[in-house]
């Protein structure tokens, strides 16, 4: 159920987020509500707009209740209370308890003009569901329908004039019995998978893959709103692949060279293995450096795309890591000529902005 | 809305029948039974199930509902002053809550239906705020929510300049009939050859020109200083009709709230003080104590940055109940000089319950401190002003001396601690400008508000608007805001 409050709370923090009523701005305040999440003090941001009117300034006070002699010190008086203006900093030992994934969710596609993505294909039947309905005359005795039992064997005995009036006693025989009997109805869904490859040889610093995690934080944030289950798959290649699970593929570090095609055959393996391209929505995401171990290489890529990558997915994006050198992959990957492929240079954190805008941008 | 289950409707029945015997005299109660949700929702609408829309009530579900998620805050009870009386319940609550919140509602709704200050109060507000809700819908449907919603924030930002005191007071003189015509001077009566003499043509030019100088001071609007400057805008500014239905709205809620802003110290004290009488001695069983005690300390608990409202008023009551059964008033008690003996003063007159019920019904906040609260309840109670201190930057106790607590609580009570601002001219200097007067008794307005709350009345009166006021160390200010933006000037 959805309260008619609710236009008025998303009414409300557009004006917060300044996406309307600009001249309200500079009345909001960082209000904030103290709470525990287990041990630990979090602050709870509850901003707040106080329209202007006639009120007084200086000097701050009120009136309290309580122990202690003149000049000894109260801690923070409750906003609104009295004309003391609460206002002071909080002290630094605050977690911040920020907004739901939903909410950042929708705050960057409202940031970035995200267009909904369109999932493709004929929709995947997923979820069964259980419903009761119906009855049957023979079912496990956890399931008997006690009522329609009780009706079945009265008519019984009133048809067959059994029926004693002043001994008003139902006995049940075995053909009165009654269950309840069940159906299995199944919601049909989009299923969608993300696979992440990355390269992990030796000139990937700390630093490339930190901007790497932060952008697929980003990618998977938006994929979940638009798809309830969601499978990821991570591959990490040197100068050979091996399918890794979320944690060793952000935090790995190999010291190998560098072979691309062998993360792009891994890829196509998994998919062929496990996706279905008819029923599945399929991301693919490679990060690299760029810096493959030759054309020859780059060649079996761009082979690869063509030929099963490309028709397979949904999108195929490639972000390219804070790169040195001049001839890079990124280049070769320029006469990919599909719609479906996406480049992006991402080299300060700065980038991860445009990168997402331009993975995402196309609602794919 | 589910009604309510057959134990609790029980229960009601009882402990309404409880409160009647108690003396206390309030409409039909109905009660909601509402989950958190629901319940942060009406909260947030005031009380009322259906409000215009407008981003402030999402401002307070927004705080509302974490305050609850993170288990901070829970609303327990909520009542609204209409006749039958609404009151909801939180579904989740136990029995014993229920019960409390029930005994606690008959004290609002006798408050509600007794106290003087309350008696102008539309009773049938749940309709009229709905229908409130449909005309401001129309308007953003015909006009778009853009346009309509800052209209509303910027007579929103102008709802305190109402006259809490208009329900009770004729402040404009009733019109009397006059005649029309433009006055003129009457002739002395004389034969035509004399008359060149008798009434001379300069002079009655000159007796003429007074006249019609009389008649345009009559003229200035409005004639004597206005305090409800909304209505003052109503009756004059140049508004559209959906404007002017705006403006209307937005004052007639406010007058419906403002008594309750007038009376919540007495009306929680009231409240409070019934529960607890009505819990102790008739409701609750053995098995319920402990949870009643919680709850109730829980909410009359101090907290030492603001006086608690329900705590303040419950012990007042108290006080004053216990003195009138000691007889403890009148000039001989006021004569009385030592603490001691007027601790111990009694007389065994009784009249405790009889005095509560009488201050319940004549008294709102103002009145209701000024003349209750004494230098003994102040030093019993622990009362005492805070003030921020600069240098500490923290608020610090500043004085436990009663007088001052007083002064500091009586000026935090009257006109809801709100500045009082008249309209003087609405005409100005015979330019159609506003003029208004800050009412200045030694606390500055806040500049930086004053300037902006001028620009939304510049909105509404499209003309040059002023307020004087004073600022400390520089005198008499006029802040003024045009078509240029904020000006200010020192008078003389």
């Amino acid at each position: 159920m959805t309260l008619p409050i609710e236009q008025d709370v998303s009414r409300f923090r557009q004006i917060v987020r300044g996406a309307i009523r600009q001249n309200l701005r500079k009345y909001i305040s960082k209000g904030e509500l103290i709470g525990r999440q287990g041990k630990d003090v979090v602050s709870i941001p509850v901003p707040q707009i106080e329209l202007p009117s006639f009120r007084f300034g200086e000097p701050r006070g009120g009136v309290g209740q309580g122990e202690g002699e003149p000049g000894t010190p109260i801690g923070q008086p409750q906003p609104g209370q009295g004309d003391g203006a609460a206002g002071d900093e909080p002290g630094d030992h605050l977690l911040e308890a920020e907004v739901t994934l939903e909410e950042l969710a929708e705050l960057l596609g409202e940031e970035l003009e995200l267009p909904r993505i369109q999932p493709k294909g004929k929709r995947n039947l997923e979820s069964q569901v259980l419903r009761y309905q119906g009855l049957r005359r023979v079912g496990p005795a956890g399931l008997r329908y006690f009522k329609r039992t009780y009706r079945e064997a009265l008519k019984r005995q009133l048809a067959y004039g059994t029926y004693n009036w002043d001994r008003p006693t139902i006995i049940p025989v075995h053909d009165d019995m009654r269950y309840r009997s069940w159906k299995t109805t199944v919601r049909p869904e989009n299923n969608a998978v993300v696979i992440y490859m990355m390269d992990v040889s030796g000139s990937m610093t700390e630093r490339k893959k930190e901007l790497v995690r932060l952008t697929t934080f980003w990618i998977d944030t938006w994929l979940r709103a638009h798809y309830p289950h969601l499978d990821f798959r991570y591959v990490v290649h040197d100068a050979a692949a091996h399918e890794v699970d979320a944690q060793t593929f952000y935090h790995l570090q190999e010291n190998g060279g560098t072979c691309i095609s062998s993360a792009y055959e891994l890829c196509q393996q998994i998919i062929s293995a496990d996706y279905p391209v008819n029923d599945w929505n399929l991301y693919a995401f490679h990060f690299s450096d760029g810096e493959n171990s030759g054309s020859e290489d780059d060649q079996r890529c761009l082979r690869l795309l063509h030929e099963t990558l490309l028709p397979a997915v949904n999108l195929f994006g490639y972000g390219q890591v804070q790169s040195a050198g001049s001839d890079l992959f990124m280049n070769r990957l320029e006469e990919v000529k599909d719609e479906k492929m996406v480049r992006a240079q991402i080299n300060t954190d700065d980038d991860i902005y445009s990168a997402i805008k331009s993975f995402l941008g196309k609602g794919l | 809305m589910p009604t309510l289950p057959f134990e609790l409707a029980e229960w009601q029945t009882k402990i309404e029948g409880y409160a009647r015997g108690f003396g206390l005299d309030f409409p039909e109660i109905r009660y909601e039974m509402l989950d958190y949700r629901v319940m942060n929702e009406i909260a947030s609408y005031d009380g009322f199930p259906v409000r215009y829309p407008h981003w402030r009530f999402g401002m307070e579900y927004n705080r509302m509902s974490k305050s609850y998620a993170y288990g901070l805050h829970r609303i327990y009870e909520m009542v609204i002053n209409t006749d039958p009386c609404y009151a909801y319940l939180l579904a989740s609550n136990q029995l014993v809550d229920q019960k409390l919140v029930m005994a606690h509602v008959c004290g609002h709704g006798d408050f509600f239906k007794n106290n003087l200050w309350f008696a102008h109060t539309n009773r049938k507000m749940l309709d009229e705020v709905a229908n409130h809700a449909a005309r401001m819908r129309m308007h953003i449907e015909r006009y778009g929510l853009e346009r309509v919603e800052s209209f509303l924030d910027a007579c929103l930002s102008l709802d305190n300049l109402i006259d809490v005191h208009a329900a009770g007071i004729r402040r404009r003189p009733v019109p009397v009939d006059k005649p029309d015509e433009p006055p003129t001077v009457r002739k002395m009566p004389s034969k035509t050859y004399m008359d060149v003499f008798i009434n001379p043509p300069q002079f009655l030019a000159e007796q003429q020109r007074q006249l019609d100088a009389a008649a345009q001071q009559h003229k200035q609007v409005p004639e004597e200083p206005e305090r409800d400057v909304l209505l003052f805008l109503l009756e004059h500014a140049p508004l559209e009709n959906w404007q002017h239905d705006v403006l209307d709205i937005v004052r007639e809620e406010a007058y419906y709230f403002a008594p309750q802003g007038q009376t919540k110290i007495m009306n929680e004290g009231w409240a409070s003080f019934i529960h607890s009488h009505l819990m102790t001695e008739h409701i609750l069983e053995p098995t319920e104590v402990i949870d009643y005690a919680q709850h109730h300390s829980g909410t009359v608990a101090n907290h030492p940055g603001h006086v608690n409202p329900y705590k303040l008023g419950l012990e007042l009551l108290r006080h004053i109940e216990d003195r009138w059964n000691r007889g403890a008033f009148g000039p001989e008690y006021e004569a009385c000089d030592t603490y001691e003996a007027r601790r111990q003063w009694d007389k065994r007159l009784g009249l405790g319950r009889q005095k509560v019920f009488e201050v319940r019904r004549i008294y709102n906040d103002v009145g209701f401190i000024d003349e209750y609260l004494t230098e003994d309840f102040v030093r019993e109670q622990g009362l005492f002003t805070y003030e921020y201190n600069a240098s500490t930057r923290q608020y610090e106790i500043a004085t436990r001396d009663f007088e001052a607590i007083k002064r500091r609580l009586l000026f935090q009570l009257t006109n809801f601690g709100r500045p009082i601002v008249d309209v003087v001219e609405g005409n100005h200097e015979n330019r159609g400008e506003l003029y208004l007067v800050h009412r200045h008794d030694g606390v500055d307005l806040d500049l930086a508000y004053a300037d902006d709350t001028l620009r939304n009345l510049f909105t509404l009166w499209s003309r040059p608007v002023h307020v004087e006021t004073a600022v400390q160390g520089q005198g008499r200010v006029l802040l003024s805001c045009g078509p240029h933006g904020n000006t200010r000037q020192k008078l003389n």
